[in-house]
């Protein structure tokens, strides 16, 4: 692609270049299209992303509809024509409800969660550790000190903690997240926050006099978000993994949000008596979600990490 | 011994900060008295417990109560087996480590040949099948792992039983599922189960160790002296390799008993992590509290004793706390 195209075209040059400088998106993106397994991990996420978005619309029924579900039709394999002539292509669950659509709705929450909660997370973090960065001293101290303290128990622990002392519900698994990945968004911030804090640019803008909030939001900032963006990336898949471990145990989202990992648990009863579908599709559902947004974020460290630009 | 001394110290500051941010999370999100008392208590009973548990007190006062009967060993009796909950507990926690202690062995026993053959044939298909197996291990639920082992192994195939502990053997006074065949059998998935992720973890470190140790002079003049190739990897190499990776294992050993929760819940493992699970569910919360207290002493001490380890090995990390 052309990257002249790209330029404002109100902008008149200055002094004659032969060629523009090539703007770092655009460098983004042709690195990032370079490796065939980096995009085949976006095209699965974008189409996974789609189909739960249109859920509503593309699913041949909706499953948390009573009236749409017939009795007759549970427990299906894959492939079975239903007692209504539909035919179940990834079979159906112990209501009769079709498992394709199913998924599709599960993953719309799952989705939803690990989006919600790790920008929640992204944002409280990012900011303690600018914060601690910037300010130094007894602040830095104090707020490193309880990221230390939080990273020294396993995730699966604190959210089981959490959500033993709040009991399940939407709200309560996305408070439970975020506790939980707020001190890793924190620890990379200051990292990134303490090495751009020595910088040229943050030297003139404190020498402009500008206040300490604008310095720190406006211009250290946006410096810092390439390498979170790439940690926010594989977070999202681990909250998603996360809140489908603690659905299916029953401590995370109410069986009226059925996101893939409570999908996975319904099954699991059935998956003694050979009936594995019902456990198996969600999971692969699952999988593929995690390992798309992986290959994605895998990519996006190599490509945004400045050195590796050749 | 100053800094044996500071970090034990710092322990029990950590012990004493926790317990008091547990007290203040029940007192936070609901009343203590609906918590630590069983609902179905009559009146007059009800009225016994708050003045005996001291619930009728301010908030402070009830904090020393609290931690006063913590540290004589009453946290309570379980609504559901109306018994001591620590004792519930303690009593489960040999499945538990036996079960975390099955998972390590696998780990390492699988994942250092593993790692070490595709760190020394790098970028052969055999070397390239480990490591995309390893990033699967990653990348997989632990749940689900465990549903598709016994979906092949238990229901399609037929050769381990689906859950339980089986027969529990005794030797040298330890009681263990891993001293009797029968034993052994049960444990053999869920070990499997709960190792997958770390064994991934041990092959990513075997093979980079190897990559980078295979390269320095000792080995290439083992090489140049006529070593037997065998006596290069398994004397020489693996020596050298060894040290992340105990880190590694002694560092996971409380990451292994926190996934433990979702291992020994699906493979109906009698552990404490079942009990958690079954207690949040039947709201038996005296229970739920002394398995929080429990788990974080075990990992406070953990810690202790692997930043102690560490000081032992690297005796830099000392000098530079007593510097400070």
């Amino acid at each position: 692609m052309s990257v002249t195209d790209t330029q404002p075209t109100t902008a008149p040059p200055l002094t004659p270049k032969a060629q523009a400088p090539e703007r770092p998106a655009a460098r983004i993106i042709r690195d990032f299209a370079r490796s065939p397994l980096a995009l085949f991990g976006l095209a699965l996420l974008l189409i996974i992303v789609l189909a739960a978005f249109l859920a509503p619309w593309i699913t041949p029924q909706n499953p948390y509809d009573l009236r749409s579900l017939s009795i007759m039709d549970s427990r299906l394999a894959p492939g079975e024509v239903g007692f209504s002539g539909v035919s179940f292509w990834l079979g159906s669950d112990g209501q009769g409800r079709d498992m394709f659509s199913a998924i599709l709705y599960g993953l719309r929450i799952s989705l939803m969660v690990g989006v919600i909660a790790c920008t929640s997370a992204l944002l409280l973090g990012l900011t303690l550790g600018l914060v601690a960065a910037y300010f130094g001293g007894r602040t830095d101290t104090v707020i490193m000190r309880l990221v230390d303290l939080h990273l020294s128990f396993p995730p699966i622990l604190v959210a089981l903690i959490l959500l033993a002392i709040m009991g399940r519900g939407l709200e309560n698994i996305i408070i439970a997240l975020v506790i939980v990945q707020w001190a890793t968004f924190a620890r990379m911030g200051r990292a990134t926050a303490l090495s751009e804090r020595g910088r040229e640019y943050v030297e003139a803008a404190q020498s402009l006099g500008l206040s300490r909030i604008r310095i720190l939001f406006g211009h250290l900032l946006p410096n810092c978000l390439p390498p979170l963006m790439v940690l926010y990336t594989v977070e999202i898949a681990s909250a998603i993994a996360l809140e489908a471990t603690l659905s299916f145990l029953g401590v995370g989202l109410p069986a009226t949000q059925p996101s893939l990992g409570l999908l996975i648990s319904n099954g699991f009863q059935f998956v003694l008596s050979g009936q594995y579908w019902i456990s198996v599709f969600p999971g692969i559902a699952l999988l593929l979600l995690i390992v798309a947004i992986n290959l994605v974020g895998d990519r996006l460290r190599d490509v945004l990490n400045p050195r590796n630009i050749t | 011994m100053v800094f044996v001394i500071r970090r034990l110290l710092q322990a029990l500051f950590l012990a004493f900060v926790m317990s008091f941010l547990v007290f203040a999370g029940i007192f936070a999100v609901g009343n203590p008295v609906d918590i630590l008392i069983d609902p179905d208590a009559t009146q007059a009973e009800r009225a016994r417990l708050i003045v005996q548990l001291g619930l009728d007190r301010p908030f402070h006062e009830q904090y020393f109560i609290f931690l006063g009967n913590l540290l004589q060993g009453d946290f309570g009796n379980s609504f559901v087996y109306n018994r001591p909950a620590l004792g519930l507990i303690l009593e489960r926690m040999p499945a538990t480590l036996e079960l975390a202690f099955a998972a390590i062995v696998i780990a390492v026993v699988l994942g250092i040949p593993l790692g070490v053959y595709a760190g020394l044939r790098h970028g052969s298909p055999g070397s390239q099948a480990v490591m995309a197996g390893s990033i699967l291990g990653f990348s997989v639920p632990n749940f689900w792992q465990a549903i598709m082992l016994i979906m092949v192994f238990s229901v399609m195939l037929g050769w381990f039983p689906v859950s339980g502990r089986g027969e529990v053997g005794e030797f040298l006074g330890i009681r263990s599922s891993l001293f009797t065949l029968n034993g052994l059998h049960h444990i053999a998935l869920p070990a499997i189960n709960l190792a997958i992720g770390h064994l991934a973890l041990v092959i990513r470190l075997a093979r980079s160790g190897t990559r980078e140790v295979q390269a320095q002079d000792f080995i290439r003049f083992a090489r140049a002296k006529g070593l037997s190739e065998p006596r290069i990897v398994l004397v020489h190499l693996l020596r050298n390799i060894l040290i992340p990776i105990v880190t590694l294992v002694g560092m996971s050993f409380g990451g292994l008993i926190a996934f433990a929760v979702v291992t020994e819940t699906i493979f109906a493992w009698p552990g404490m992590g079942k009990l958690i699970i079954d207690s949040i569910r039947m709201l038996d919360r005296p229970v739920v509290v002394a398995y929080l207290i429990v788990i974080v002493v075990i990992f406070i001490i953990l810690n202790l004793l692997v930043d102690l380890l560490y000081s032992l090995i690297d005796p830099r990390i000392r000098l530079d706390e007593a510097r400070q």
